[in-house]
C-alpha cells in the first residue's frame, strides 16, 4: 500500500486530480476552497499542465469548456456563490457534451451567505442548476480518502458519458485533514483518445465542432432525449451508496457527504442505547440510490430521518424514493451550523418518546 | 477513542498543535481527523481544531463533548469549558488565563506555557510545551513517538527540530 | 485551361446565412485566406461567438468551438493552453466582445495569451434585431434607442482598440475597415500579421474590423459601406494602436 499522507480535503482533491491526468485548471478565489487553486498553481506547473487564475468564475468555467473541448482533462472548483456564476457555462458544457470536473465546496447561503459548511446547493447540484434540461453525475464524498478515490475516477466517468462530473463537498470536507493513500500518477497515454475533440487536425469531413446550438426543434429534442438516455444508463451503472446496519433497523437515518459520517456516529450511539438505527448514505446524489430506499421502505424500517445542512432539500429525494410507504422526518441545521452525532441522537430519542 | 479540542488565539499555534497529534496518529497507523475552524475568526479572534484519534476509523469529525480541552486563552476556555465530558481533562495556559476552572469533575492542569517556552529560549513554542503536558497526561502516544513525529514534521527545516523537541520535553517533564 | 482564381479551402461549401451587403462574408474570407496562406492547415481551432456569426462553425473549414455570449476569449484560452502548437482564434461581434464579454477580452489581452481575436464592429446587435450596441454611434438609431443614441441616457460608445492598447499584455492591436476595397486590402494585411504573430509566439493579437449591417441600419449596401467609411471611421479611427516588435 502506498505511504499515507496527512492532507486537507481540498489539497487531496487537487493532488488526486493531477494524478488522474488533469492538466488544466482555471478558477477564482473563494472561501472555503482556496487550497485547491493554490495547490494547482504550483502542482500543474510541475507536471507540464496549465493553471489560470481567471478574471471571474464565468471565465474559469469557459476556459474549462475550451480546454476540455480540445480534449484535455480540465477542471475548476469554487464554492456556492461562485458555482452560481458558473451555471451558464455548465449548461453550455452539458449542451455541448464536454467531459470535465467541477468541485463545489459548499458554504451557507443564500446570497453572500456565510463561509461555514452547508449543503444548501443540493437542488442546484442534482436538479440541473443552470438553464435547460440537464443533469450531472454528482459525487458526495464524506472523507478525504473518498474525495481522492472519487476524484481519481471522475474524469473517466465524465469521458465515458461525455458530461461534467460534480464533486459536491462542503467547507468541512475541504478543511478537514485525514490520512490518505494516493493513487499512482496516471499515464496520459492510457487515456482514450477523443475523436470529437477539437485538436486542430480537422478539415473538411473530419472537422470537429463543439456546439450546443440546435436551431431545429426536432434536432434539439433528439439531443435532449439522448441526454436523458445517458442519465438513465448512468443510473444503472454509476449509482453508489453506503448502507450501514440497515437490515434490522427500525429507524433509517439518511444523509450524504460529511453529514453522512456524523449520522453514522449517531447510529452507533443509538445502537448502544438499544435503538435499532441504520444509515443510508448516498455517495452519488445524482443518480440517486432510489433502490436502497425502496428496499428499506418495503422492509422492516418503521421510519426514515433525513438529516441535512439545509432546510429541506435532500429530504425531497428521500421522500420520492420512499414513495409514501413510511414516514420521512426532517432534521436540519443551516447557516453554517453543524449538528453533532449527539444532536441527532437527542432528536431521535426525543421524537420517539 | 480520544476526542480533543485545541483552542486559542490565531498565532498561538493551536492548529499546528492539533496537527502534530494528527501526524503522530498517522505514523502510528491510527485513524485520525483534524478539523479546524476557519474564516474571519482566524484573524485575531479564536482559532480551534477538533482532533479525533481512534483505532480503526473515525466517523463524525464533530465533537460535542471532548475528552480533553486545551485552552490557550481565556475566550477559548469560556467557550468550551462546560463541554468537556465528566472525568475529562482540561489543560489551561495559565500564562494568559488567570481564572481557575470552576469544575470538580474533571482533571485540570495549569501550565505557565509562555514562561516555560521563554526559559528554554523558544518563545514561539508554547504550543509544543502544552503538547508535552498533554501527551504525558493522556498517555495517547509514547514520548519517543512524539519526538520522532516532531522530527518528521520539521524534516524540511531541520534546524527547528532540536528546539521544538526541547519545548515538547519541557512540557512532558513538567 | 488554368485556374486563375479559387475559393479559399479554409471556407466550407456551406452557403452563408448573412444578409445581402453584410461584411461578415468578407471578414470570414480574409481570415480563411490568411490561414491558408500561412500554411497552418491541420493545426487550427476557431471559436464562434453568439450573435450573427454564431454559425461561423459551419463556414470555417477547421475544428471549431461555439462559445457562450462573450466568452470566446476564455474558451480560446483553454484551447490554446491545452494545445499550444495550434493556431487558435476567436471571432466576435461588438455586443459579444465589447459588452457582455468585455471582462474576458480585457483579461485575455492583459495576460497576453497567444491567440488571435477578430472583432467585428458593426455598431449594432444584428442577430437579435437591431438593438443598441456598446459601439453604436451617438445619434445612431437602434430599436432600443429609437430617437438615436443619446450620451446622457444611453452612455457613450466604447473604443475597444484604444482601451486594449493601454494594457501591457497585447502584442498587436489594429483597427481596419471593410468599407471599401483599399481598406479591405489593408484589413487582409492586418489579419495576416495577427496570425503570423501567433505563429511567432508573440502573444495576444487583435484586429477590429469596422463592418456594415445594412439590414438593421435600414440602408442599402452602398449606403452602409459609405456609413462605415465616413461616420464610423470618424468615431473609430483606423490604424495600429499597439505593436510589439
Amino acid at each position: 500500500m502506498a505511504e499515507k499522507k496527512l492532507m486537507k480535503g481540498n489539497e487531496a482533491i487537487a493532488e488526486a486530480a493531477v494524478r488522474a491526468g488533469c492538466r488544466f485548471y482555471a478558477g477564482y478565489p473563494i472561501t472555503p476552497q482556496n487550497e485547491i487553486p493554490e495547490y494547482m498553481s504550483w502542482r500543474l506547473a510541475e507536471v507540464g499542465g496549465h493553471f489560470v487564475q481567471s478574471e471571474s468564475e464565468v471565465a474559469a468555467i469557459n476556459m474549462v469548456f475550451g480546454s476540455a473541448g480540445a480534449g484535455g482533462r480540465a477542471m475548476t472548483s469554487s464554492s456556492s456563490p461562485g458555482i452560481s456564476l458558473k451555471q451558464e457555462g455548465i449548461s453550455y458544457i452539458c449542451g455541448a457534451e464536454i467531459p470535465c470536473v467541477i468541485i463545489n465546496m459548499v458554504r451557507s447561503g443564500p446570497g453572500l451567505g456565510g463561509i461555514q459548511p452547508a449543503q444548501c446547493d443540493y437542488f442546484q447540484a442534482t436538479k440541473g442548476g443552470g438553464h435547460g434540461d440537464y443533469r450531472m453525475l454528482v459525487y458526495a464524498p464524506s472523507s478525504v480518502q473518498e474525495c481522492v478515490d472519487l476524484m481519481y475516477t471522475s474524469f473517466d466517468k465524465a469521458e465515458k458519458y461525455r458530461l461534467p462530473v460534480m464533486i459536491l463537498g462542503d467547507g468541512m470536507l475541504g478543511q478537514i485533514m485525514e490520512a490518505v493513500s494516493l493513487p499512482p500518477m496516471r499515464d496520459l497515454n492510457t487515456i482514450p483518445k477523443k475523436k470529437w475533440a477539437t485538436t486542430g487536425e480537422g478539415f473538411g469531413d473530419t472537422r470537429r465542432i463543439i456546439n450546443s446550438l440546435y436551431i431545429v426543434p426536432d434536432e434539439l429534442e433528439a439531443m435532449n432525449i439522448k441526454l436523458q438516455n445517458i442519465y438513465d444508463s448512468m443510473a444503472v451503472n454509476e449509482t453508489l451508496v453506503e448502507e450501514y446496519l440497515v437490515d434490522d433497523a427500525d429507524i433509517i437515518l439518511t444523509a450524504y457527504g460529511t453529514v453522512g459520517r456524523i449520522a453514522k456516529s449517531a447510529v452507533d450511539i443509538l445502537r448502544e442505547q438499544g435503538v435499532k438505527a441504520g444509515l443510508i448514505r448516498p455517495i452519488t446524489v445524482y443518480p440517486f440510490p432510489t433502490a436502497s430506499f425502496q428496499k428499506a421502505a418495503s422492509g422492516k424500517a418503521k421510519e426514515f430521518l433525513a438529516i441535512e445542512l439545509s432546510m429541506g432539500q435532500y429530504i425531497e429525494d428521500v421522500k420520492l424514493s420512499v414513495e409514501g410507504k413510511k414516514p420521512v422526518r426532517f432534521f436540519g441545521r443551516s447557516g453554517g451550523n453543524i449538528m453533532s452525532p449527539e444532536d441527532i441522537v437527542a432528536f431521535v430519542t426525543k421524537e420517539n418518546k | 477513542m480520544e476526542k480533543l479540542i485545541v483552542a486559542g488565539f490565531g498565532g498561538q499555534g493551536v492548529l499546528s498543535l492539533g496537527q502534530m497529534i494528527a501526524y503522530a496518529a498517522m505514523y502510528e497507523d491510527k485513524a485520525v481527523t483534524w478539523l479546524p475552524s476557519y474564516g474571519p475568526e482566524m484573524r485575531g479572534g479564536t482559532a480551534n481544531c477538533s482532533v479525533i484519534v481512534d483505532d480503526v476509523s473515525v466517523a463524525s469529525p464533530i465533537i460535542a463533548n471532548p475528552d480533553c480541552l486545551i485552552a490557550m486563552n481565556k475566550p477559548s476556555l469560556d467557550k468550551f469549558v462546560d463541554k468537556v465530558k465528566k472525568g475529562g481533562l482540561i489543560l489551561v495556559n495559565s500564562s494568559l488565563i488567570s481564572d481557575k476552572v470552576a469544575r470538580d469533575d474533571v482533571t485540570i492542569i495549569y501550565i505557565d506555557a509562555n514562561e516555560i517556552a521563554h526559559k528554554i529560549g523558544n518563545d514561539k513554542a508554547s504550543n509544543l510545551v502544552v503538547l508535552g503536558v498533554y501527551i504525558k497526561a493522556s498517555g495517547l502516544f509514547e514520548k519517543d513517538v512524539m519526538l520522532s513525529t516532531i522530527a518528521k514534521v520539521f524534516a524540511a527545516k531541520p534546524k527547528f527540530i532540536p528546539s521544538n523537541q526541547a519545548a515538547f520535553l519541557a512540557g512532558y517533564e513538567m | 485551361m488554368s485556374i486563375v482564381f479559387e475559393k479559399t479551402s479554409f471556407l466550407t461549401d456551406t452557403s452563408m446565412h448573412y444578409c445581402p451587403g453584410c461584411t461578415h462574408g468578407i471578414a470570414h474570407r480574409l481570415v480563411a485566406e490568411a490561414l491558408e496562406e500561412l500554411g497552418v492547415k491541420g493545426h487550427v481551432v476557431g471559436v464562434a461567438p453568439v450573435g450573427c456569426a454564431v454559425f461561423a462553425y459551419n463556414y470555417f473549414n477547421c475544428d471549431m468551438q461555439q462559445a457562450a455570449h462573450g466568452r470566446a476569449p476564455a474558451v480560446a484560452t483553454g484551447i490554446k493552453l491545452t494545445d499550444p502548437d495550434n493556431i487558435v482564434f476567436a471571432y466576435q461581434g461588438d455586443g459579444d466582445l465589447a459588452s457582455i464579454g468585455i471582462a474576458e477580452i480585457i483579461h485575455a489581452a492583459t495576460r497576453g495569451t497567444n491567440i488571435t481575436v477578430i472583432f467585428i464592429n458593426n455598431a449594432i446587435y444584428g442577430m437579435t434585431g437591431g438593438q443598441m450596441a456598446p459601439t453604436t454611434l451617438i445619434g445612431q438609431k437602434a430599436t432600443t434607442c429609437v430617437y438615436g443614441r443619446n450620451a446622457e441616457t444611453n452612455g457613450n460608445p466604447i473604443k475597444v482598440c484604444e482601451l486594449l492598447a493601454t494594457l501591457t499584455g497585447p502584442s498587436y492591436i489594429e483597427r481596419v475597415s471593410l468599407g471599401d476595397v483599399k481598406s479591405v486590402k489593408q484589413a487582409k494585411k492586418a489579419v495576416l500579421k495577427a496570425f503570423q504573430n501567433q505563429i511567432d509566439g508573440k502573444g495576444f493579437s487583435f484586429v477590429e474590423m469596422l463592418s456594415s449591417c445594412p439590414t438593421n441600419w435600414h440602408m442599402t449596401p452602398t449606403q452602409a459601406t459609405s456609413f462605415v467609411s465616413n461616420e464610423m471611421q470618424n468615431m473609430f479611427p483606423l490604424g495600429v494602436f499597439k505593436e510589439v516588435e
